[in-house]
């Protein structure tokens, strides 16, 4: 008997990616009774499901967010977990902390759901491990060929370049609570900045469950703590949000920069008033989205959300079978 | 031009004058000679390529992309130069990134058939900043909001003292890219570089509007007043070493006015508004604005849309400064010297007694000729002071005209507004019940009215025509302009001066707009 197709068990449903001899659901976006969770931010992890599995980093955030399931099974790395039919394990993404690949096995064929991810190097998260498959689910934020995320250091020198003209000036980086800070605060430490990072409150939770994990972040301090004129040649890290907001009137003369790959297009970039595009990404850009497809060697690339038409166009140059999956409620987090 | 495409992307994003300034300075403080000097023409606009246009990138983005990624990714940046800038498949090369120097001298001397290829090693040994800046430098569209001026403050900044602004703008045109001289004399390496008897620029003096506040402490008896027209404001510097013309903004406009340039058969540095002119009256500003921008100029045009010069001032007569001289001696010279000189198609401007300021504000309210926006008003003892010196000039526009038209149609703007729905046509109700256009606006909103008014546009689209949507008529706009003119060439008849939204009527139902009669009876013939 061959083995039978994913198209045959795994699919594409209202809540989310089905697996129909499993009876879970892949990040599900509504609550469920069995659920796999590849990452924690809240447009992948949603409240309310029974049971979920996850890596025990991805368990301990959602915990800290107020989500965590009714009960909870934390697998290790490449470690197999039976559910129903289907063998599931977990290996790293390389997105954020606790960031997996859900891989599933089922009478001999095997799918790989990537969730979100990327190649590039990162000191707060394991590195992407690629697993030859049968389908390789992937998503495609950064789908289109214009889309390459320079070196994070390169980035990180052009801030701190910055910092030095204007030193009289704040330095405020719209980033999102869960990934990005704790990317940025090691990224400038690996540059050599020891000097305590400023904190909007609402950044600080997910940072104190890094350390709790053992991802050292160095000094880090309440900018709702500073004094009037304290933050003048300071770093300081924020929600987007609250950039152009009433707290940011703190700020001496703010340099407004933004860390995200969509940063890259420069009139996508200037509608935000960003005074400092910076493009860091967490994501997969075009050159390790195709790498990708080349490393797990699938006949056949399911693209979930993003720019699938070019993905796809892609897949097809060098023989491989695309199809998009249209999932939708994805992607409203981070870039 | 590593440094040159860095600095290019912050200044794109950076909003205070104060950033960009130390941008500037940074950039030519660290940027050796001539690559800097071919940097600042750049910015300043003294540079063009005849040999790149966007024909050859897209060739080169057809050679070298696949079709249908190119596609899809121009779809969703929206910049020809931009696309390939940043999806160029660079093919490992064993050549730095060119410095700037050498892509002018390259460009200046290449055969039109070499271009491509020089332009595609290049791109190869770049990344994707500085291949954005080399295509935009090569298609002249670096639009990042440096003019002349701003440059030429970073330099006398940069300077520590030894040249102030003033200076510099005086020396500009005595120079050319890369401007070795003009770098050795700011950083105090050599002596001001010398015009010799060329004529050279000199700031202009500006006026302060004068508001409600200001007109209580003026002293009548202490003030001359002119009209202020409504032309191009230029400066004439002509002696034994040449004759210029300069617009406001330094740029020698010389080329476009040679009827102008023929008559400065003196030597002598004049202060005056260009116009065009017909039996000595003034032509409405439209009529001049079709001579504007030209490099070269037909006879036809000379002889349809004839400029001439209406003189407000004397900076020098023959080799002698008269700018520290009080306005009304500097009056007296340009009056004996111009009853000597007689020259062609200058005229003074004429002086306007009045008794009191209430006297001058019904003249004001009163002066609707064509060419006139309102009045000058300028301190008898005031020296010629380069610049914007609050109390010695003040400029009196008279009010605005309005008029409540209706939305018809918009469409997308440019640069940072290119998400938005930010040029607007209106227009007014004809006796026979149709909605007739009258103008555009694209400015006069904040930034609150203008999400209001994108996302009315969007809500209330009936039709499209490529980039511009037809509105339902349903919007009254209130629309203030400086004059009506009647105007043949526009289907209602007649074109507004300077028309901006200043209002948004929501209050107004549409059919309550203004009609065209009484838009035509605000025309000034």
């Amino acid at each position: 008997m061959s083995a039978p197709h994913p198209e045959t068990w795994l699919r594409n449903t209202r809540a989310g990616l089905f697996c129909e001899p499993g009876g879970f659901h892949i990040d599900p976006l509504r609550a469920v009774d069995r659920a796999v969770i590849t990452h924690a931010h809240s447009d992948h992890a949603r409240p309310g499901h029974g049971a979920v599995l996850a890596s025990a980093a991805t368990l301990a955030l959602m915990r800290a967010r107020g989500i965590a399931g009714a009960s909870e099974r934390a697998a290790a790395w490449g470690e197999v977990v039976r559910i129903g039919d289907v063998d599931v394990s977990l290996q790293p993404a390389g997105h954020v902390l606790g960031s997996a690949q859900v891989v599933m096995e089922y009478r001999g064929s095997r799918a790989v759901v990537s969730g979100d991810y990327k190649r590039a190097a990162d000191t707060t998260c394991d590195g992407f491990v690629p697993v030859p498959c049968d389908v390789f689910v992937t998503e495609a934020t950064f789908g289109l060929p214009v889309f390459i995320h320079p070196p994070a250091g390169e980035e990180i020198a052009r801030l701190l370049a910055s910092v030095a003209l204007f030193p009289g000036r704040t330095h405020v980086i719209g980033c999102y609570s869960l990934g990005k800070t704790q990317r940025l605060i090691s990224l400038l430490r690996t540059a050599g900045w020891e000097a305590p990072i400023w904190l909007h409150g609402a950044l600080v939770g997910m940072c104190d469950v890094y350390e709790r994990l053992g991802i050292a972040l160095g000094p880090l301090n309440q900018a709702s703590g500073a004094a009037r004129g304290q933050l003048a040649g300071q770093i300081v890290l924020a929600p987007p949000s609250a950039v152009a907001d009433r707290w940011a009137r703190r700020l001496t003369d703010p340099v407004v920069a933004v860390a995200s790959g969509w940063m890259r297009v420069r009139q996508r970039a200037k509608q935000g008033g960003v005074e400092l595009p910076l493009v860091i990404s967490d994501h997969a850009d075009w050159a390790e989205l195709n790498a990708t497809l080349d490393d797990v060697g699938a006949p056949e690339v399911w693209v979930t959300h993003g720019s699938e038409d070019a993905l796809i166009h892609a897949a097809g140059l060098r023989g491989m079978r695309g199809r998009a999956l249209r999932l939708v409620g994805y992607g409203e987090e981070e870039g | 031009m590593i440094a040159f495409a860095a600095l290019l992307e912050r200044l794109l994003f950076a909003q205070a004058r104060t950033a960009k300034l130390a941008l500037l300075r940074q950039y030519f403080a660290a940027t050796p000679d001539p690559d800097r000097g071919i940097g600042l023409a750049a910015l300043t606009g003294d540079l063009s390529f005849a040999a790149a246009k966007a024909g050859l990138i897209r060739e080169l983005a057809a050679e070298r992309t696949d079709p249908v990624l190119f596609a899809l990714s121009y779809d969703f940046v929206g910049d020809l130069a931009e696309t390939v800038a940043l999806m160029w498949p660079a093919r490992p090369a064993n050549q730095a990134a060119p410095r700037l120097g050498e892509v002018e001298q390259t460009l200046r001397t290449a055969k039109k058939g070499e271009v491509k290829a020089i332009l595609a090693a290049w791109l190869d040994a770049s990344d994707a900043s500085v291949r954005l800046a080399l295509l935009k430098l090569i298609t002249g569209g670096l639009r990042v909001g440096v003019s002349a001026r701003l440059a030429m403050a970073a330099l006398a900044e940069m300077s520590e003292g030894r040249a102030s602004l003033a200076e510099i703008e005086e020396t500009w045109h005595a120079v050319a890219p890369p401007y070795a001289s003009l770098f050795a004399w700011i950083e105090g390496r050599g002596p001001r570089p010398s015009a010799g008897a060329a004529p050279v620029f000199r700031p202009l003096m500006l006026a302060h509007p004068l508001e409600e506040a200001d007109i209580a402490a003026l002293d009548p008896a202490a003030m001359r007043a002119e009209w202020k027209w409504d032309g191009i404001r230029v400066q004439l510097a002509a002696g034994p070493g040449g004759r210029r013309l300069f617009s406001r903004g330094a740029e020698d406009i010389s080329a476009g006015f040679p009827e102008i340039i023929a008559a400065m058969e003196f030597h002598a540095t004049l202060d005056g508004e260009l116009l065009v002119m017909r039996d000595g009256a003034a032509a409405p500003f439209a009529e001049l604005q079709q001579r504007l921008g030209r490099k070269a100029v037909t006879a036809k045009m000379q002889r349809d849309l004839p400029v001439a010069v209406c003189l407000y001032d004397m900076l020098f007569d023959g080799g002698e400064d008269l700018r520290a001289l009080p306005f009304d001696a500097r009056r007296a010279r340009l009056e004996a010297w111009h009853a000597t000189t007689r020259p062609a198609r200058m005229q003074l401007s004429e002086m306007i007694a009045f008794p009191d300021l209430t006297h001058l504000a019904a003249l004001r309210d009163g002066a609707r000729a064509a060419g006139i926006e309102g009045l000058m008003l300028k301190r008898g003892d005031s020296p010629y002071e380069g610049g914007r010196t609050k109390g010695l000039w003040w400029k009196w526009k008279r009010d605005p005209l309005s008029v409540d038209a209706v939305l018809m149609y918009a469409q997308r703007g440019h640069g940072k507004r290119s998400s938005f729905y930010s040029d607007f046509t209106f227009g007014v109700w004809r006796a026979d019940g149709a909605l007739v256009p009258i103008g555009k606006a694209y400015f006069g909103f904040t930034d609150a009215e203008l999400a209001f008014l994108d996302k009315y546009v969007r809500d209330n689209t009936v039709q499209r025509f490529g980039p511009v949507r037809e509105v339902a008529p349903g919007l009254v706009l209130e629309i203030a302009f400086d004059a009506a003119q009647a105007s043949p060439r526009h289907k209602s008849g007649v074109a507004l001066r300077f028309p901006r939204i200043a209002r948004i009527r929501t209050d107004k139902p549409a059919e309550e707009a203004d009609r065209l009669e009484s838009v035509l009876r605000l025309t000034s013939a």
